[in-house]
């Protein structure tokens, strides 16, 4: 539902002859930011998916006779404080971070989208009913729901998917809903009330379009938060389980090489920002979005 | 006249906008005149003439991405544009002061008034709080605003636009500003409360002796404020002189042409059809309206009372009011928008029913609805054709080629150009937006068109110009319209009859002959001579509205809803008894104790703003 950088691209590639010419198009219109943003993004999305092939080592093996060793041709980001490989262990986590983080960042905003139209459109019973449920959910603390959950199911990547997902979702469907309300009140939408128009096209054609900057914006800030979310899980050992480790969790477990600077907590902590910088950055520069050239002051 | 006497001096002014590619267009250029100290000057020109960035260049600003390319400004013995940042601040607001149009956007909300009014003066050291209060005090009272003592103490949303107006007035002159900068200060007004703001303006502006810059695009406002007039065209001085010289012998055709517009003449009507035995094309009976919970046929807030009215095929009814007369939610009520509280729509004969949800396609088809303002009517996501093509297929399963076939005839038929299909609307011109917006409700091949105050957001020429096409379009399609508008000399240029609202209630209706003359309603009067004409004087001349006594007894709802503000009351009448519904000679359909006669013997003296 809500489109992505990747859906983006994929709705580009339909007309085969034309797709090159209109993504250089595309390309031409993006900022400098954007074009950083969107190279950021793509490093991401490939070590994410050829990050475990392209690790020297094996994830959990201790490789190195030093702790919290410093770069060098073996190991090109040192070690971390077991000994292990911090570039193995990094490209091996990046797929947790990126592909879990994303995805339940996607299905949190585009449920809470969702439902927003859907309480948007719909007679007032149907909004009460899923704002009230929202507003359940949103009192749970996220901690102890995500303990429960993991105490009675065990710990599994889908689990931890769902659960960032549903801790996420009311705040997204809350922003996604103040703005949709108030779009449904433009004239335009009006006018296609008046014209009889279905709930379906009013939600997906005339509202939908005028509000995805926004949640697009949103959907960033919550892909920072569900990367802390699942690191302060990992943390707790109830994430990604050893030897395995998302970006959070080599952050906090090398925590005590903070005071040396060492390069084993330095380039998890690097990596979690340039992921999250180069997402945001790609958002903002998105096209169709010239208010703040024209109309500031 | 001598350098030496002019107060403000502006020489070679020129403004440039950023435009595509890093190059600048010039939005004003070569731009000179002068103004005698104590003298009201008008810029007049339509929206993208550059009146307003000359306004803010004689504040040394300019528009965010815009820039003040060259030439000078002088107030006083100051070069405004050499000024530097702190220089600047000092200057404004004490030295120059600002006017806007919106008065209601410009108050703080959460703030009182008398808060906002004495914060420059004493910001700055210039007064103590309890003076400037005390002057400000005076400054309400020369305003003419009503309790000026307690007025400060209230909140933007405890007061009416008018009154908001002239608050911000009396802010700007705290300071004892020698020039003052008035930017279209009473578009967004209704005609009667513009007049008691221009005459307020007028008086208090000649008492301060300050030097006055007027941004309008209204020439018979203009002509009741000021002593000379620019008339603008694209950054580009038209023509100069003298107030009585341009408006009685404008030399330039431009000038001429706008002229022209403000007062559009009477479109001929098309033969109008014999009275049928069929029903009309709309009937409205006894419509009862209004928001929040609905109490024995009664809503919460009502807007409109018991109003009926009909729409003969291939006819307009003009339908004019104040802004709160409830003419907006009639349209909305046709529309299915908002739910009748009681009362019926018949559509050809067959009821509609109250909400969006018991239409039938068709019904959809056949009523169309056009907003005011087309930035927000049209959805800025997509493009014209899209907007266009939807209709299209919606109503007809019009695809493909026989969409965009379609889509072209109509851009042509409300004289677009082909080219601007693959645009969005953000990209065209406020005209261009209107027909488009217009040319939306054309595609679904409707037989009543609403047009809520399509003119009104647009300028004279733009919406003279919407008028004509509108007309060109009832005669080539034979449509209907409910054309709704709170200026009247609009309405009777292209209605065929017109309904007059005041508070929810149609006090007046009837033929548009029956407006040109007395006898009128009560209420039709005031709207009427409200009008400003094209000519000095017309302000002074015009007595001043007798302020009426407070009523003996509480307002009630049977009761006639103008008596308030009605100068033609009769004691022990009006305010005893509901008014009758009687009917003049003319066939204009009034809701008044008056007859014919008597109120042709109150509104004898009248001059008819507008000539038969």
């Amino acid at each position: 539902m809500t489109p992505t950088v990747p859906l983006r691209e994929e709705s580009m590639a339909k007309p085969a002859s034309t797709a090159a010419s209109r993504v250089r198009h595309w390309l031409s219109g993006l900022s400098t930011s954007g074009r950083v943003g969107l190279a950021l993004v793509i490093l991401w999305l490939v070590l994410g998916a050829a990050g475990p092939l392209l690790a020297p080592y094996d994830v959990g093996a201790f490789v190195s006779p030093e702790v919290f060793d410093g770069m060098s041709t073996r190991h090109w980001l040192g070690s971390d404080y077991l000994g292990r490989d911090v570039l193995s262990r990094l490209l091996s986590g990046a797929q947790y971070t990126v592909g879990l983080a994303l995805a339940s960042a996607l299905l949190a905003s585009a449920t809470g989208a969702g439902l927003a139209l859907t309480a948007t459109v719909s007679p007032r019973w149907v909004d009460e009913v899923i704002s009230r449920f929202m507003d359940t959910l949103i009192s749970i603390p996220s901690k102890v729901f995500a303990l429960v959950l993991v105490a009675a199911f065990g710990s599994s990547l889908a689990l931890l998917l769902l659960i960032a997902a549903a801790t996420y979702t009311p705040g997204a469907f809350r922003i996604a809903r103040a703005l949709a309300i108030n779009l449904n009140q433009m004239d335009y939408v009006q006018v296609a009330y008046a014209r009889g128009e279905g709930r379906l096209y009013i939600a997906t054609a005339e509202i939908m379009p005028n509000m995805i900057h926004p949640v697009l914006a949103d959907f960033g800030l919550r892909f920072v938060f569900i990367v802390l979310l699942l690191s302060g899980l990992s943390f707790l050992g109830l994430g990604v389980q050893p030897p395995n480790a998302d970006l959070g969790s080599l952050v906090r477990e090398n925590i005590s090489g903070l005071g040396d600077g060492a390069l084993a907590i330095l380039a998890p902590a690097m990596a979690i920002a340039t992921l999250t910088i180069g997402v945001n950055l790609l958002i903002d520069a998105l096209p169709g979005r010239g208010r703040r050239i024209t109309g500031g002051r | 006249m001598g350098a030496a006497q002019d107060h403000v001096q502006v020489s070679g002014l020129r403004i440039t906008a950023p435009a595509a590619g890093g190059q600048e267009t010039p939005i004003v250029s070569d731009v000179d005149f002068t103004i005698p100290r104590g003298q009201v000057l008008a810029l007049i020109g339509e929206s993208g003439s550059g009146k307003t960035s000359i306004a803010q260049a004689l504040m040394g600003y300019a528009r965010g991405g815009c820039r003040i390319a060259g030439g000078g400004v002088r107030v006083g013995d100051t070069e405004i544009l050499t000024l530097d940042a702190s220089q600047l601040r000092t200057v404004r607001g004490s030295r120059i002061a600002y006017v806007a149009q919106s008065a209601a956007s410009a108050f703080n909300l959460s703030r009182t008034i008398m808060d906002q009014v004495v914060e420059t003066a004493v910001g700055r050291g210039l007064i103590s709080r309890p003076a400037a209060e005390a002057k400000a005090v005076s400054l309400f009272r020369a305003l003419a605003l009503p309790q000026p003592e307690a007025i400060g103490g209230r909140y933007v949303h405890q007061l009416s636009g008018g009154q908001l107006q002239r608050l911000m007035a009396a802010m700007a002159l705290m300071t004892d500003p020698e020039l003052v900068i008035l930017d279209e200060p009473t578009t967004a007004l209704d005609v009667t409360t513009q007049i008691d703001v221009l005459r307020a303006f007028k008086r208090v502006v000649r008492q301060q002796g300050a030097t006055a810059l007027y941004v309008s695009h209204d020439l018979a406002v203009v002509a009741q404020v000021a002593d000379r007039i620019v008339v603008l065209q694209r950054g580009r001085i038209r023509e100069a002189g003298d107030a009585t010289q341009v408006l009685e012998r404008p030399a330039d055709i431009y000038t001429r042409t706008l002229m022209a517009a403000a007062r559009p003449p009477a479109q001929a009507s098309p033969q109008r059809p014999a009275p049928q035995q069929a029903p009309p094309l709309l009937e409205v009976r006894g419509l009862t309206a209004g928001y929040g919970r609905v109490e024995a046929g009664v809503p919460k807030i009502p807007v409109l009372r018991d109003v009926t009215l009909s729409i003969a095929k291939g006819t307009t009814l003009g339908v004019i009011g104040e802004s709160g007369s409830g003419k907006s939610t009639l349209a909305r009520v046709i529309a299915g928008l908002v739910a009748p509280a009681g009362g019926q729509v018949l559509f050809q004969g067959q009821p509609l029913a109250p909400t969006l949800s018991g239409r039938t396609r068709e019904q959809f088809q056949r009523i169309q609805l056009v907003f005011q303002n087309a930035d927000t009517a049209l959805n800025p996501a997509h493009t014209v054709s899209r907007i266009l093509g939807r209709p299209l297929a919606f109503y007809h399963g019009m695809d493909g080629r026989a969409r965009n076939r379609r889509v072209a005839e109509l851009l042509d038929l409300t004289q677009l150009p082909a080219g601007l299909a693959d645009r969005h609307c953000g990209e065209l011109s406020g005209g261009q937006k209107q027909r488009v917006n217009l040319a939306r409700a054309l595609a679904a091949d409707p037989h009543l068109i609403l047009c809520d105050e399509v003119t009104s957001a647009l300028d004279t020429v733009v919406g003279t110009a919407i008028l004509d096409l509108l007309a060109e379009l009832r005669r080539e399609l034979d449509l209907s319209y409910l054309f709704i508008s709170h200026d009247i000399s609009t309405v009777r240029a292209i209605c065929d009859d017109i309904a007059v609202l005041y508070a929810g209630q149609k006090v007046e209706m009837g033929p548009r002959n029956g407006f040109g003359d007395a006898p009128v309603h009560p209420y039709t009067d005031l709207l009427i001579g409200s009008v400003p004409e094209m000519r000095r004087g017309w302000l002074e001349e015009k007595e001043m509205a007798a302020t009426l006594p407070p009523l003996a007894t509480a307002q009630s709802a049977n009761l006639c809803c103008f008596l308030p503000r009605c100068a033609a009351r009769v004691e022990g009448l009006c305010d005893r008894l509901p008014p009758p519904r009687i009917v003049l000679g003319g066939g204009n359909e009034l809701l008044c104790h008056h007859d014919g006669q008597a109120l042709q013997h109150l509104q004898r003296g009248r001059q008819s703003a507008i000539s038969p």
